[in-house]
């Protein structure tokens, strides 16, 4: 278990960075920063990659030519802010979703699936239509963080029986949550004043557009801090998939445990909802795409998970701002354009190897 | 030296009584058989020694301390459980599960032994040939094998298995048993829930035999099987046929 962080000490494989993993953390590490640096430089107002460099290397006090106007606007101002959040959610979206399968162990959990998501729209749409303003910059997580935390719980509660999750009861409790938060966004549309109401609408769809920098320094440390804990108990989840009893034996605190990771989704999945709506599918497709490359020991897992996710959010931004000439798609769009046909797929595969899911 | 008892414990599912009144002793070097008929409370018993099942009345007490007043990470260190439910969630190889039988002793003095009680709980389950596979693609009896081989690898001086037999062949049937025999023979203190009353005739230093909830005989193999006796518990004519210098044959009368 200890491999990781111990490497003077000996020998366990489970943790270790070696071979295959290695080699996906590292190459997703590699691509994420390609993704970043090419959607720097395209969009409505193209930035030539030397620009580009020379704007960054700007930043660090190294003197340049100057950029073209606007360039540097373009990117400071606009770009970076967005890719960045986009980073931060994508790792957020696919940590949550990891989380939510160990606990649940089953492979189809996913917060836009059980509605989690949905759930933190609901608390953040609350805080926008009534204007709270109690926390400044946190009210609209805070609330999201309410309502993610309310409907995690619900899910849990109903879903589970004899320490298991049936997948067709996690899907149909899904299904209710979404609907019951469906109709309170629904209703708060309904209450809403125009431009409430049309940012209601957008973030059921999820976007990235608008992202400013203060949001991104709301959502980072947290999700940094976040994603710390998440690799700090991922040794335990793996005991987890022995099922709650025998990780008892082998001196896990199932209680305790249960707790910090249901908060620890209701946190993610809040902060990465709460500026950008609902992004979905992400949490499924990444954590299932990397155990079948690297196998389901938690922590190199995490750590693809959270890169793979990033990644995928990037290139989908990428796509949903350049794909259509001066319009910006919906990201949630493109993610459940990506999910849905996934999701069939691995629907089709799993029919096929085991008879579908018990 | 680890000490656990079960005094006068006492329980009930919905209104119907599952355990009444049972006082067990779990001695060190010694291989404990808990056996009985079905539903005659002995997966029920062992639950409660390992710590799953809290008893409505009476206590199970290890080192003179209630088993719920011990940390779980310190109650692992003490015993080692095998139960029936052998799956595992996420395709993990075997190799990985085996490990996992040694995540009690992280960062303790012990985990220098990591890897010695790995190839030792390997070897013994006979199960080296699997450790690249992962447990969705074993059979029932392959992933039974990995399984007590992470609940040795964890090296507890209290092991407790439930039924480790049920899905095992011939032969593995009583490697199991001489496994727990020798683990006994160490100095371990082990009980076994088993069905085979041949393998716990064979096999096991005392047997407790229950009976809709109360214990029926306690003793050594011997003196607990007798004819009468497992007839009147089991509803079931058997002879015991005695053999000089080796363990009785129960042959049910057909």
């Amino acid at each position: 278990m200890s491999g990781a962080q111990a490497p003077a000490r000996t020998r366990l494989s489970g943790h270790r960075l070696t071979g295959r993993r290695l080699a996906l953390i590292g190459g997703l590490a590699i691509a994420l920063v390609l993704a970043i640096f090419i959607s720097l430089g395209l969009g409505q107002f193209p930035i030539a990659p030397h620009e580009v460099w020379n704007l960054i290397i700007a930043k660090f006090g190294v003197s340049v030519p100057p950029a073209a106007p606007g360039a540097e606007a373009a990117l400071w101002t606009v770009r970076m802010p967005r890719l960045l959040l986009g980073v931060l959610v994508g790792a957020a979206l696919a940590g949550s979703g990891l989380l939510l399968q160990a606990i649940f162990g089953n492979p189809l959990a996913d917060a836009g699936v059980i509605g989690i998501s949905s759930g933190a729209a609901l608390g953040a749409a609350l805080a926008i239509v009534t204007g709270m303003a109690a926390l400044g910059n946190w009210t609209v997580p805070a609330l999201a963080f309410v309502g993610g935390l309310i409907s995690v719980f619900a899910v849990y509660m109903v879903s589970r029986s004899g320490g298991k999750t049936e997948v067709v009861t996690l899907i149909l409790t899904g299904i209710a949550i979404n609907a019951i938060c469906a109709a309170g966004l629904g209703f708060l549309t309904f209450l809403g004043n125009t431009s409430s109401r049309e940012q209601i609408v957008f973030w059921q769809l999820g976007s990235l557009n608008g992202a400013l920098w203060k949001q991104v320094a709301t959502v980072f440390p947290v999700v940094i801090v976040g994603l710390i804990a998440a690799y700090l108990v991922a040794p335990k989840l793996d005991l987890f998939a022995l099922g709650e009893k025998s990780a008892r034996h082998l001196g896990v605190n199932v209680e305790a445990l249960r707790i910090t990771v249901i908060l620890l989704v209701a946190v993610l999945v809040s902060v990465a909802v709460a500026f950008t709506g609902i992004i979905g599918f992400v949490g499924l497709v990444i954590p299932h795409l990397m155990r079948m490359i690297i196998g389901p020991a938690h922590r190199p897992l995490l750590l693809a998970s959270v890169l793979g996710g990033a990644l995928l959010v990037v290139l989908a931004d990428l796509f949903a701002r350049t794909a259509i000439a001066n319009a910006d798609l919906p990201i949630g769009m493109v993610t459940s354009l990506v999910g849905g046909p996934f999701f069939f797929w691995l629907l089709i595969r799993t029919r096929k190897s085991q008879g579908g899911w018990a | 030296m680890s000490d656990l008892m079960a005094e006068r414990v006492s329980l009930s599912f919905s209104g119907k009584p599952v355990l009444r009144d049972v006082s067990l002793r779990v001695l060190p070097g010694e291989l404990h058989a808990l056996i009985g008929p079905n539903g005659a409370g002995k997966s029920t018993l062992l639950a409660m020694l390992s710590g799953d099942r809290t008893p409505a009345s009476g206590a199970v007490l290890l080192d003179g301390k209630n088993l719920g007043e011990w940390r779980p990470k310190e109650l692992a260190r003490e015993r080692a459980v095998l139960t029936q439910d052998n799956t595992v969630t996420f395709p993990f190889t075997a190799a990985q599960i085996v490990e996992m039988g040694r995540a009690p002793w992280q960062r303790t003095p012990a985990e220098d032994e990591d890897e010695r009680a790995i190839a030792e709980a390997v070897a013994q389950t006979d199960v080296a040939h699997l450790m690249d596979r992962t447990i969705p693609h074993l059979s029932g009896g392959e992933r039974a094998r990995v399984a007590l081989a992470r609940v040795l690898a964890q090296r507890a001086p209290i092991v407790l298995l439930d039924e480790p037999t049920a899905a095992l062949d011939l032969r593995h049937q009583e490697d199991v048993l001489r496994i727990a025999r020798d683990r006994a023979r160490a100095g371990d203190a082990v009980v076994v829930v088993l069905h085979d009353l041949n393998l716990a005739a064979a096999y096991a230093d005392r047997i407790t035999l229950l009976s809709r909830g109360s214990i029926a005989a306690s003793g050594t193999p011997s003196e607990v099987l007798t004819a009468e006796r497992v007839e009147e518990v089991y509803g079931q004519r058997v002879e015991i046929i005695e053999r000089p210098g080796r363990p009785p044959l129960i042959v049910p009368l057909r």
